[in-house]
């Protein structure tokens, strides 16, 4: 249970930084820490304690097995997390050269 | 067999259109438009030639509990013909428009990447299959927005991309919940065991779709980024986005798990009923006092994706087939809205009303195309949009809530108070515009007279006949989750 508590303490960093950060990059970090609390949340679902990792051997006596898919689940969003925060990058890269500027409040010319 | 094309397809042509177009931009048309045109001609034929009856294909052979499955039901045809439809009559468009940016072929690659993820978020019965999907089509989304490389487009596309991953960190929680609950991830499994369990896990796990698609679906406590994001990008991507990428992964994935998983619980339709009121009454107000065309534009895309949360609400038959309708309705008038906007900014090179005068000399196929697409939205009768909220309408009638039809009908006539500002101001004003900076090319003219055609056509989707084959399956796939369950998982 601990450990699910922590987990969720790491996401609601990452909603902190998101919700009251003005600079670009920790936009971007903050995003990021949201992950890993995402990542790390389908793995704890897959844990079983003292289970062996799921790949069948032969002679071994088959005992409890951690479930595989969730593994499988977060090398996929993984990736998509890494897609993700190098588009938000590039994107800043374009910002601050055409603002001048890592101040999120400062990039207003849409509103309304 | 025919169901892996949909996706094999454009992925397959942004990949080649990347291999074998060279610096110039004709071989990524050709293969676009080919590719495109394809896909019609397909999802027309399963919809016409299968009505009514479910396909379903097991990826690599695996059966569902273990693999990943493609349905094929009413809804999805549906919703695959309009992809199609309006991304066809996109790339059509953008021939002409890209090349006043640049002509080069990144732009078709990432337009076919977009079809790829929105076809696969349509077509998947998995959970996270369907997550992957909407991720491909999220992602060229925001390249595509930021793609004519102005500060607001970089402006808005960092806005959509930072709500974009928020929101996709929630629905991954939901699918882990899920998951963790149900030992499995296709839709119809889930939606088997689900009624076996405590029903507080269905309650957290629709709490956080709600967020998440609610987000993509631009839903008004989730709005925020999509009057930045539709008016900023290029035209035909407004029209996409507006007309297709906001229902696909926000309401059609809203419709089929909460109406074919969920099995429609009284609580969330409830929550959509509020939602969909309160969209419909802000959007449209927010969007009166605009005088940019395309962020009027964008607004009221808020306030009609409302209309069809009501009918999803209401949860009776003619309520879904209102929603249904409108869902169609929308995406094929509100691309059509946003093409004329950006054959306006090609001819006068601006897009505020107040600068726009009597176009109706110089521009008659964009004037007419839009006052055309005007009555559409606004309600006016041998139109679509008339038919579709008229429905939603008599249903809310109908379900005991006149309260929620009088909400309808007053932000229908809000909505026909800021088309006619649109057409007083842009299209008919007193000032006489005489000369254009560019002309409109035929591929603009094209998709502008095909969509003005279907506003007219579309609305014999509900004549008796045709209702049969196109939207009553829909209707009857939507309200009875049994039926689903047992297309792919009973064998």
């Amino acid at each position: 249970m601990i450990l699910y508590i922590l987990c969720f303490t790491l996401f609601l960093v990452g909603v902190y930084g998101l919700l009251t950060k003005r600079d670009l990059i920790k936009l971007i970090l903050s995003l990021a820490i949201m992950g890993y609390a995402v990542n790390l949340f389908l793995v704890l679902f897959g844990y079983r304690s003292g289970a062996a990792y799921p790949i069948v051997t032969e002679g071994a006596a088959p005992g409890p097995m951690v479930d595989p898919l969730p593994q499988a689940l977060v090398l996929t969003s993984i990736v998509i997390e890494l897609g993700t925060t190098a588009l938000l990058v590039a994107l800043a890269i374009r910002l601050v050269e055409k603002y001048k500027t890592f101040d999120i409040h400062k990039i207003r010319r849409l509103f309304g | 067999m025919i169901l892996p094309y949909f996706i094999a397809i454009p992925l397959l042509s942004a990949f080649l259109i990347a291999l074998i177009a060279g610096r110039r931009d004709s071989w990524a048309i050709l293969l676009s438009n080919v590719a495109a045109t394809s896909l019609l001609i397909l999802s027309v034929y399963v919809l016409a030639a299968r009505h009514g009856e479910t396909l379903i294909y097991e990826m690599g052979g695996w059966m569902p509990p273990l693999g990943i499955v493609l349905v094929q039901d009413a809804l999805t045809g549906l919703m695959l013909v309009l992809v199609s439809l309006i991304s066809l009559l996109s790339l059509i468009f953008s021939v002409s428009y890209i090349r006043h940016l640049d002509r080069s072929w990144r732009y078709y690659a990432l337009f076919m990447l977009l079809i790829t993820g929105m076809n696969g978020v349509i077509i998947t019965g998995d959970l996270f299959n369907l997550f992957v999907f909407m991720e491909i089509a999220l992602f060229s989304a925001f390249a595509l927005v930021a793609y004519g490389g102005r500060a607001e487009e970089y402006e808005a596309a960092f806005k959509y991309a930072v709500m974009g991953a928020l929101s996709s960190a929630i629905i991954l929680i939901g699918i882990a919940v899920l998951y963790s609950a149900t030992s499995t991830l296709t839709m119809a499994g889930i939606a088997e065991v689900l009624p076996e369990k405590d029903p507080k896990i269905m309650y957290w796990v629709g709490g956080l779709f709600l967020a998440g698609f609610g987000l993509k679906a631009a839903v008004i406590p989730f709005h925020a980024w999509l009057p930045d994001a539709h008016s900023s990008a290029p035209a035909p991507i407004s029209a996409m986005l507006s007309g297709v990428l906001i229902k696909v992964p926000g309401i059609y994935v809203l419709m089929r798990v909460f109406m074919n998983v969920f099995g429609a619980p009284d609580l969330f339709m409830q929550t959509f009923l509020v939602l969909g009121t309160v969209s419909i009454l802000i959007g449209v107000f927010l969007a009166v006092g605009q005088w940019d065309m395309k962020r009027l534009l964008a607004y009221h895309s808020i306030s009609q994706i409302g209309y069809i949360l009501l009918g999803m609400g209401l949860a009776t038959p003619l309520g879904i087939l209102g929603a249904v309708f409108h869902l169609f309705n929308h995406a094929v008038f509100k691309s059509l809205l946003f093409y004329n906007a950006g054959a306006v900014e090609v001819a006068l090179g601006t897009r505020d009303l107040k600068r726009m005068g009597n176009l109706t000399r110089i521009l008659p196929v964009t004037s007419l195309t839009s006052m055309v697409a005007s009555l559409s939205i606004s309600g006016i009768p041998p139109f679509n949009g008339f038919f579709s909220k008229l429905i939603l309408i008599i249903a809310a009638i109908q379900a005991g809530r006149p309260g929620l039809a009088l909400a309808a009908a007053v932000g229908s006539l809000l909505t026909l108070a800021s088309f006619m500002k649109l057409q007083k101001y842009g299209f008919r004003g007193e000032r006489e515009v005489k000369t254009v900076k560019a002309t409109i090319g035929w591929g603009m003219k094209t998709a502008m007279i095909v969509l003005a055609v279907c506003c007219l056509l579309s609305s014999f989707l509900v004549m008796p006949g045709i209702r049969e084959i196109c939207l009553d399956p829909v209707v009857s796939v939507l309200l009875d989750p049994s039926r689903y369950i047992q297309m792919v998982m009973g064998r």
